[in-house]
């Protein structure tokens, strides 16, 4: 299979992961959003290290699950903090500072 | 079978790091193991003297550094340089000061922090935490926990670093400007958006990261300089990896297209915090920035130069348009810090060797002035309705004639604000003068004539405020703020007793002692409205106060009487800031030496 293929698969989850931060309402989904573009990185990171025959890459990939991992826990308390005031994810609703 | 070999480590050169990440680990331990009272004083020591700390092992590194130009730790995963150096002791003093005024507290025992920030806002829990007088010591490892990734970010030598450095200090930075006292449901949403462009951010400097191993094959900052050099068919991903990377830590910065999250971050985070993000964190990042462009890119300068000079120039006049027309204190101080991200950037941009020097002497300034006046800002306060307390007042109309009754306050206040105006004789003009004859070496004169016209742009809302602590207030002020109406009855009221105010740095540094705040203080409490009076009050008095958002309770924010509240170490911090801000500003050349002459990158 062509390489390129999977740098391309990648490319094409991490805009979908983008595009879903920035155009959905929900506070969970968007961060959802945030978990597929960490992701799609993972994959590219994992085939360009088979590629370039070098481990840093699959190790970076350890790193960003565990960085993941950690950003869930403080991602979900500051939801469900602001969802508990609230009765409400919606990032709409989360509008007194401005100007 | 076994072909591993342990790693050599250079601990030494990393001991500013480890003795900053030790104190966290204990804090938390002391969360979990000491009871509540024992706590509120251990925490704040203990992390006053890991800061302390890590302060004292950047001092004793430096002679080595400047001897031998740095070390390289683990294989390259961290330089530590002059560069990475100087940063390092900047970030731990600046967290030293903020440490100060995070520990302050109000007569009443409150500090900046909610009792109990898992508690939702206005509810039967909240009040029986307030009333039980907890405190949340969790910010203390927290900022430390910031601080070490804060000590690590600039001294990255590979992507990797850099990514865990940079989530390690954004992680405990969400949850921390989620924890203020006063004002929940804003600081709540502060910590929200913030958590959620930084995750975003993050995202696209993680992308960044894989398309430049993508292309040099190594995560290696040198390997990938290395790789710049000779053209090859991948170099699309080469340009587009290095923007990403500079797009999360211009994010980081604050720079203008990517600052959307500093003003609402700035006004609804604990002011302490705010200090601490907005002077801590630019720095740390600045030192990252600096590596990168001057370490893995300088190939590229050719490609990537517009794009840093148009997000340079949009970002001086973009701040600076918009901090004019604020009126929230703390707003305003957001977006002149983003001005500031601007003029820091200029000198990056320069790619010239004066600038690495321009740009780290800037950034202690900067530090230091804007956690000085946040710090001022987190003094000035009102009662709160009922059981809330003294509340922030941010409302600048609240700030007319504070030179009356605290003279020393808003002396320091308009020295700060002068000093980010880059008023001679103050250090701000010396970092200004720097960044800016950087840039000119460079050859990015139009940077440095944007940031001169911009920089006397932003002069007439600094003085605003001076002329507003100075020249407003008292009687016959009634086109400037509603809101007067009840503070001025205070001021009139108070004048007697301000006259006999002491004057005196050391009465304002003397520990333990409040500002000499106490005898107009008193006086409000006797002569001036009631807070039950003032929310009670028909709307002329508390229409402009209204309009701030509501109190999560409902309550109506009651515009008490504005006065200056500290237990010390908030006014010791502030005294210092001062001291330093006048002192470089008329002494800066022992200063511009010491960082002058270790700003150079090692490979």
């Amino acid at each position: 299979m062509n390489p390129t293929n999977y740098l391309v698969l990648a490319s094409v989850l991490f805009t979908l992961g983008a595009m879903t931060v920035l155009l959905r309402r929900n506070a969970v989904i968007a961060f959802m959003g945030v978990e597929l573009m960490l992701n799609a990185s993972n994959l590219a990171l994992v085939h360009l290290s088979r590629h370039h025959g070098d481990l840093q890459g699959q190790v970076l990939a350890f790193f960003v699950m565990v960085v993941a991992a950690a950003e869930v826990v403080v991602g979900l308390a500051i939801i469900v903090a602001i969802f508990k005031t609230r009765r409400s994810a919606s990032v709409d609703d989360a509008d007194l500072l401005k100007g | 079978m076994n072909g591993f070999v342990a790693p050599e480590v250079a601990w030494g050169a990393l001991s500013p790091v480890l003795v900053v990440l030790g104190a966290a680990v204990l804090g938390v331990l002391v969360e979990a193991f000491a009871p509540p009272a024992a706590r509120r004083i251990v925490q704040p020591l203990l992390a006053l003297a890991a800061v302390a700390g890590a302060l004292v092992a950047v001092a004793l590194l430096w002679g080595d550094v400047e001897r031998t130009g740095g070390t390289v730790v683990l294989g390259g995963s961290v330089v530590l340089d002059g560069p990475a150096l100087v940063t390092q002791g900047v970030v731990a003093l600046l967290a030293l000061l903020s440490l100060l005024v995070l520990a302050d507290r109000s007569r009443a025992g409150q500090g900046a922090i909610a009792p109990l920030v898992a508690a939702v806002p206005g509810s039967e829990t909240e009040r029986l935490a307030r009333r039980r007088g907890l405190v949340q010591t969790e910010v203390y490892p927290l900022v430390l926990f910031a601080t070490g990734g804060m000590l690590v970010f600039p001294a990255a030598g590979d992507l990797l670093t850099l990514f865990v450095a940079l989530e390690v200090l954004s992680l405990p930075l969400y949850l921390l400007s989620g924890t203020a006292r006063e004002r929940r449901l804003l600081s709540q949403e502060a910590s929200l958006k913030y958590f959620l462009l930084g995750a975003f951010a993050s995202a696209l400097l993680l992308f960044g990261i894989v398309l430049l191993y993508g292309y040099a094959g190594s995560l290696r900052y040198a390997d990938i300089a290395a790789a710049t050099a000779d053209p090859s068919a991948l170099d699309a991903l080469l340009v587009l990896g290095a923007v990403l990377v500079l797009v999360g830590l211009l994010f980081k910065v604050g720079a203008v297209p990517f600052h959307s999250w500093t003003p609402d971050v700035y006004q609804g985070a604990p002011t302490p915090i705010t200090g601490f993000m907005a002077a801590c964190t630019k720095v740390a990042a600045l030192g990252a920035l600096l590596r990168f462009a001057y370490v893995v890119v300088p190939g590229l300068e050719w490609d990537l130069a517009p794009m840093l000079w148009a997000v340079a120039i949009v970002t001086m006049v973009g701040g600076t348009v918009v901090a004019a027309v604020q009126s929230d204190v703390k707003r305003m101080l957001a977006y002149s810090s983003i001005a500031h991200a601007g003029f820091l950037l200029t000198g990056v941009v320069a790619l010239d060797e004066l600038g690495v020097g321009a740009v780290l002497f800037y950034g202690l300034v900067y530090g230091v002035a804007t956690i000085g006046a946040f710090g001022v800002v987190a003094m000035v306060r009102q009662s709160g309705p009922g059981d809330a307390g003294d509340l922030e007042a941010t409302d600048l109309a609240q700030w007319n004639g504070l030179a009356r009754r605290h003279p020393l306050l808003a002396l320091a206040f308009a020295v700060f604000l002068l000093s980010f105006a880059g008023i001679p004789l103050t250090a701000g003009f010396l970092g200004k003068f720097g960044v800016f004859s950087a840039a000119v070496a460079g050859g990015a004169w139009p940077l440095a004539l944007v940031g001169v016209l911009t920089s006397a742009a932003a002069a007439y809302f600094y003085v605003r405020v001076i002329v507003r602590m100075y020249f407003t207030g008292g009687a016959g002020t009634g086109d400037e703020a509603p809101v007067a109406t009840a503070d001025d009855a205070a001021a009139t009221q108070d004048l007697a007793p301000a006259g006999g105010v002491p004057g005196g740095a050391a009465a304002a540094e003397s520990a333990g002692g409040r500002l000499p705040v106490t005898p107009d203080a008193r006086g409000v409490t006797t002569t001036g409205p009631s807070p039950a009076a003032a929310a009670g009050a028909p709307a002329g008095a508390t229409t402009a106060v209204l309009d701030a958002p509501p109190a999560p309770s409902g309550a109506v924010r009651a515009a008490g009487p504005v006065r200056a509240v500290t237990s010390g170490p908030a006014a010791v911090a502030v005294g210092l800031c001062l001291v330093a801000t006048v002192l470089v500003g008329v002494l800066p050349q022992p200063v511009l030496d010491l960082v002058g002459r270790v700003a150079v990158f090692l490979p």
